[in-house]
Formats: C-alpha cells, sequence, structure tokens
C-alpha cells in the first residue's frame, strides 16, 4: 500500500500546485478586481466622442483607480456615446458636479476615465449621470484644427500684404 | 517515370491510411473517455508519471527561459528606454507562445517518450495480446488512463511553466538589473488581460490532447521489435513537436 499512498500525495501535490499556478496568474498578472456586486454602483457620462476609450478602462481620481468603465454603447435619440461606469462601493461621496473627462495615460498609454471633484453638498447615486464632460482628444482633430487655422492666417494676411503693393 | 509515380502513389495512400486509423483510434479513446474518468486509480498513477515526474525539468527550463527573456527583454528595451515594460512584455510572450509551446516539446520528450516506449514494449512483449486473451480490453486498461493522464497533466505544467517563468523574469528584471518592483508588476497587470490567461490555457489543454493522443497512438502501433519500439519513440518526439508547432499557428490565429 506504501508506494500507491506516496503516489497519491505527489500526484496531489502536483494537481494542487498546478490549480495554485493557474490561481495567480488569473488573479496576481491580470488587471481583473474581483468587485462585489452587491457594494458596487453605477454611474454614467455621455460624450461626444470616446476616442479610443474601452470596456475595462480604469475610472480613477486623482490617479486613484476608483471604478471601471463596464460598457460603452451609442445613444440614437442624443447621438452621444454613452460611458457606463462600475464605482468601487468605498468611494461613494463623489459630489453631484463633478466633472468626468477622457485622458490618455501617458504619450501611447490606454485611454481612462478621470474624475476631478466639484463642489457640490449632494453626491452622485447609483444610475447617475456626470453633467460636467470633456470629449477625448483626437489627435488627428487637433492636427487639422491646427492645419487650417495655419492656412487661414496665411489667406487673412495675404490681402492685407496685397493692397499697398496695388497702390504703388 | 511510371515506377516513381507508383511509388509515390502508395507513400501517399499509406500516409491516409495512417491518418485514417489516427482518427479511428481518436475516436475509439473519445468514447471510452466517461468511462475512463471513474477509474480513478489507473487515472491517478498516469496523471503522476505524466505530471508529478515531469515538475522538476519544466520548473527548471521555465526558470531558464524567463532568466533569459529577463536577460534579452532588458537588453532590448533598453535601445527605447522603457525597461519598465519588460514584467508586460515577457508575461504577455510567456503566457501566449512560450509557456504552452515549450512546455509541449518537453512534455513529448519527457512524458510522450515514456509513454510510447512503455505501450510499444507490451505490444512488443505480448502483453497486450495476453490482456486481449483474459478479456481485458487494452484500450480501456492501458492506453486511455495514460491518454487522459496527459492531457489532465498538460495544461496545469503549463500554468506551473508560466508562473515559474515569470518569477525567473522577475528575479533577472528587479534583483538583478533594478527594475522598480512596483513599476514592474503594475505594469504586467495593466497589460495583461483574462483573454491571455485563456489562450494560455487552451492552447495547454490542445498541446496536452495532441501530444498525448501522438504518444499512445505511436506505442500501440508500434511493430513489435526493438526496432519498432525505437522508431515510435522518435516518431513521438518528432510528430508532436512539428503538430505542436502547427497548432499553435491555428490556435493562435483563431484567438488573436
Amino acid at each position: 500500500m506504501r508506494p500507491s499512498r506516496t503516489i497519491d500525495v505527489s500526484t496531489g501535490l502536483f494537481v494542487l500546485l498546478g490549480f495554485a499556478a493557474i490561481l495567480f496568474l488569473v488573479t496576481q498578472i491580470t488587471n481583473r478586481e474581483f468587485v462585489l456586486r452587491s457594494n458596487s454602483y453605477l454611474l454614467l457620462a455621455q460624450y461626444e466622442n470616446v476616442g479610443g476609450l474601452k470596456p475595462g478602462a480604469p475610472v480613477s481620481m486623482a490617479g486613484v483607480t476608483i471604478g471601471r468603465v463596464a460598457e460603452i454603447h451609442y445613444d440614437m435619440k442624443l447621438y452621444k456615446a454613452v460611458v457606463v461606469m462600475r464605482m468601487d462601493g468605498r468611494y461613494n461621496q463623489i459630489p453631484k458636479d463633478s466633472d468626468a473627462s477622457i485622458f490618455t495615460a501617458g504619450l501611447l498609454g490606454g485611454q481612462y476615465v478621470g474624475i476631478s471633484p466639484g463642489g457640490s453638498d449632494e453626491v452622485l447615486k447609483d444610475g447617475d449621470k456626470f453633467e460636467m464632460v470633456q470629449d477625448a482628444i483626437v489627435l488627428e482633430n487637433l492636427i487639422s484644427k491646427y492645419l487650417f487655422n495655419q492656412a487661414g492666417k496665411k489667406s487673412a494676411d495675404a490681402p492685407a500684404a496685397d493692397p499697398p503693393a496695388a497702390k504703388e | 517515370m511510371r515506377a516513381v509515380a507508383g511509388e509515390f502513389l502508395q507513400s501517399f495512400l499509406s500516409f491516409l491510411e495512417r491518418i485514417g486509423r489516427l482518427a479511428r483510434f481518436s475516436f475509439q479513446l473519445l468514447a471510452l473517455t466517461p468511462g475512463g474518468l471513474l477509474r480513478g486509480r489507473l487515472l491517478i498513477e498516469q496523471v503522476y508519471n505524466a505530471g508529478a515526474l515531469s515538475l522538476v525539468i519544466i520548473m527548471t527550463c521555465g526558470l531558464f527561459v524567463g532568466m533569459v527573456l529577463g536577460l534579452q527583454g532588458h537588453e532590448l528595451l533598453q535601445r527605447f528606454g522603457s525597461v519598465e515594460m519588460l514584467g508586460s512584455g515577457a508575461a504577455l510572450t510567456l503566457l501566449k507562445e512560450l509557456g504552452p509551446v515549450v512546455t509541449a516539446l518537453l512534455f513529448a520528450g519527457r512524458a510522450g517518450t515514456a509513454l510510447a516506449s512503455e505501450i510499444g514494449l507490451m505490444r512488443a512483449t505480448d502483453q497486450l495480446s495476453a490482456m486481449e486473451i483474459m478479456a481485458v480490453d487494452p484500450m480501456r486498461r492501458v492506453v486511455l488512463p495514460r491518454f487522459l493522464g496527459g492531457a489532465i497533466a498538460m495544461p496545469l505544467l503549463t500554468a506551473v511553466f508560466v508562473v515559474v517563468g515569470i518569477y525567473g523574469v522577475q528575479l533577472i528584471g528587479v534583483q538583478f538589473f533594478g527594475i522598480d518592483q512596483g513599476q514592474f508588476w503594475s505594469q504586467m497587470r495593466g497589460s495583461v488581460e483574462l483573454r491571455d490567461v485563456r489562450e494560455g490555457l487552451v492552447k495547454g489543454v490542445a498541446f496536452g490532447v495532441a501530444c498525448s493522443l501522438i504518444a499512445v497512438y505511436e506505442g500501440y502501433h508500434a511493430d513489435p521489435t526493438a526496432e519498432g519500439v525505437g522508431r515510435a519513440t522518435t516518431r513521438t518526439v518528432v510528430i508532436s513537436a512539428v503538430v505542436t508547432l502547427l497548432l499553435d499557428y491555428i490556435l493562435t490565429a483563431l484567438m488573436i
């Protein structure tokens, strides 16, 4: 019976080690935090443009992650993107006039929602909507705006420079 | 010219025959699997043989693969001035590719050959025929538990390999090169998603099934001679390696 018992024990050890490794991979390596569903609450925000924001992106306040983007969908009536955020239940004192903006982490990092607190005494509750929002900055828009500005300046300069030349 | 064409046709036909036999063999195994899972004692023995006995080699290789990844990754990332990315880069590489593939190759070398030569020797020494005479089905008694044991052990070995590999990367990156510990782990957590872990585990299961199937098939159909057993063992390693890499491409294309 003895050899069979050692086999059982070492097999058990192996299987345990394997599952511990899987558990480690799932919980420690990934960014998935197991937020208790009962303890969390949802907040909404509407944007003209969410840029590259994706479900699972962090919602942070002063750099601390206090929630995650749960869902993004498009509202056909408002013609706006609706971002649903699942917030950690511990942080339930966000003033009603807080501002939710979409930022980019680093130069090439992913996008996230940054919340800067307002001064109101009333706090946001489950299902409430952020009143103040700021869209994601789309680099192409920024560049084209800059280019059009430059072009506009030149064409504005040109006629102003011409008349004196015509007078002569 | 005719003779060459005839020979070519013959070898093609025998190739098709092998594929057909392999398909029939795997369907037989599949049909027996539910019954085989209930025979715990046999199964545990084979999980021990394929898994627990491979643990040392898997962990050693995982550590060194991780450490090499740390050195190479650091050297590469240094050129772009972003050594903090080492954690996420190495973790993703290990999880998605290196972990499953290297584990499968080691598994084929360590456990696959053992399975093939064991079953092949049983065939060569007429033990399988003796079982049939005693009305014991060798498919159920010998082949199935070995196949299932290997298929169960492989994903667990993959997970162990990846964890030890990440420890190796950490050893080089954080302890040796002095990358900030917090940045290393937070970069890793920021970029690894649950689906990456899933991809690695799915690959582990697929490679485990493929390698074990090839090993027991080659052993079971080995020529009953010393030479035949040797050939079966060699073929196990070669075919397992090729199939693993082919499957890896297909699975990656499907899941990326």
